[in-house]
């Protein structure tokens, strides 16, 4: 039976959503801990606005980098005890365009779902209004190459009982290109400047990894399966 | 047509090629090394601006610069075991590791002792301090993971392709930390510019860089001699070679 790229796509990024879908508490976990983690800071710095505004960009941005990669950890792990994985390596199919699949699935229903849950969060630390558009775009932007990185880092770390702190300290370092731009277009924006320097080089990153990083994860699957 | 070159990347070749380079390269290390302290820090002059306190860049700037050598070697010698399945390559590669980390946590210290008389502080978030520890990571990741696994060869090709992204990553870290300084700081640190050195500067940094490179081969050597035994310890010439 020979389907094609596009069905491919098509069917394992529906059965990952419906899978997701089917466990609305796992979902909400990265968001609350999304909001968790940036009530640490005015607790734990001081709840004056003029302050929170300063740390607003760099606060939000580490917090949604730890809150998705925090779920990254089970890309693949589900498939990879029940059996699941090894079949879709060996349906035929091209491992690059089911590991594409997954990780698109996996960042509408954790990195997307960050960027509509930021302008909340965005306000409880005095970020304009008028801010968080551009916010959003390069959160969107960000935490998708997030996802792309975060998917190398997990198809690395699938087999292995304590792989979640792995991830963490191999993908991080990668990230952190990620959280200059992230950081500087937002703080950008909060100034009222123009952001498009680091978005650029967001969308950059974005498209690099797009093409690329699903070939490293579907090799890194095939080292840690065989 | 290969067969001569994977007869000579075979372990006992490469552990009795790697026992004769060893000796005559930490010799000539240590040769250079010598030359290039005494006369690093003895008799060249103080500089006209930092006085004395430049000399700490005899031992900074090579161990910054292996430093980086030593992660593109990893990655290189990741891929070759990757590629073309020869052992003898993430043997290589995970004897370098270490080594490489070492050499990073060299040049943090020497860079925040230098940054003390310079900036007043022992740490400054300097692009070029930053992206060394960024580096520091990524070691830190590849050893790691390579340990994570309790197949070693699984480990081998885990560690090779993590070594692999991040070197395509280095550069772009790279960039965008010095990219995040500027924007950040501006020239609130000295800029050390690349100084043109009179040549009473230049020939013992120049040594040292040559020093530090043999003794980096030097003791990649030994490690890779120790990392073959203990791969191969299975093998009947690892036990007449242990027995003798």
């Amino acid at each position: 039976m020979s389907v094609g790229a596009v069905s491919v796509l098509r069917l394992v990024l529906r059965r990952e959503l419906t899978l997701s879908f089917r466990r609305p508490g796992q979902l909400l976990q990265p968001l609350v801990f999304f909001l968790i983690v940036t009530t640490l800071f005015p607790l734990g710095l001081s709840p004056q606005l003029s302050l929170l505004r300063d740390m607003a960009p760099g606060v939000l941005w580490a917090a949604a980098l730890l809150a998705s990669l925090l779920s990254m950890d089970g890309l693949f792990k589900g498939d990879s005890e029940d059996g699941t994985l090894e079949q879709l390596v060996l349906s035929g199919q091209s491992l690059t365009l089911i590991v594409i699949a997954k990780t698109l699935a996996h960042w509408l229903v954790s990195g997307a779902a960050l960027v509509v849950v930021s302008p909340i969060v965005a306000t409880t630390l005095a970020v304009p209004v008028e801010a968080f558009p551009i916010m959003m775009l390069s959160l969107g932007l960000g935490t998708l190459t997030l996802s792309w990185l975060g998917a190398i880092g997990a198809g690395l770390t699938v087999g292995l009982r304590r792989g979640s702190v792995l991830l963490s300290l191999i993908v991080l370092p990668l990230a952190m290109p990620l959280l200059i731009f992230g950081a500087n277009a937002t703080d950008r924006a909060i100034g009222g400047e123009s952001a498009a320097g680091a978005l650029y080089f967001l969308a950059a990153l974005c498209v690099f990894t797009t093409t690329l990083a699903p070939i490293a994860a579907s090799v890194a699957l095939r080292i840690t399966l065989e | 047509m290969w067969t001569w070159f994977y007869r000579l990347a075979s372990p006992p070749s490469v552990y009795r090629v790697a026992g004769v380079f060893a000796p005559w390269l930490l010799l000539s290390a240590a040769v250079f090394i010598v030359y290039g302290i005494i006369d690093g820090l003895a008799f060249a002059p103080p500089d006209y601006q930092q006085g004395d306190a430049f000399r700490i860049i005899y031992v900074h700037a090579p161990a910054g610069w292996l430093s980086m050598f030593a992660y593109t070697l990893m990655a290189i010698a990741g891929a070759v075991g990757l590629i073309w399945r020869i052992k003898m390559g993430h043997a290589v590669a995970a004897a370098v590791a270490p080594v490489g980390a070492s050499f990073t946590v060299l040049g943090l210290v020497t860079g925040s002792l230098w940054g003390r008389p310079m900036w007043g502080t022992y740490w400054a978030w300097d692009p070029r301090l930053t992206s060394e520890l960024i580096l520091l990571f990524l070691y830190v990741g590849v050893i790691s993971l390579r340990a994570a696994f309790e197949d070693p060869n699984r480990g081998d090709r885990a560690a090779a392709l993590l070594a692999i992204v991040g070197v395509v990553n280095v550069p772009i870290i790279h960039y965008s930390v010095q990219w995040w300084n500027s924007l950040h700081q501006g020239a609130t640190v000295a800029k050390f510019a690349k100084p043109s050195m009179p040549g009473s500067m230049l020939w013992p940094l120049l040594a040292m860089f040559m020093g530090y490179m043999l003794f980096f081969f030097g003791v990649l050597c030994m490690r890779v001699r120790a990392e073959i035994l203990n791969r191969e310890r299975q093998a009947s010439w690892v036990r007449e070679v242990v027995r003798a």
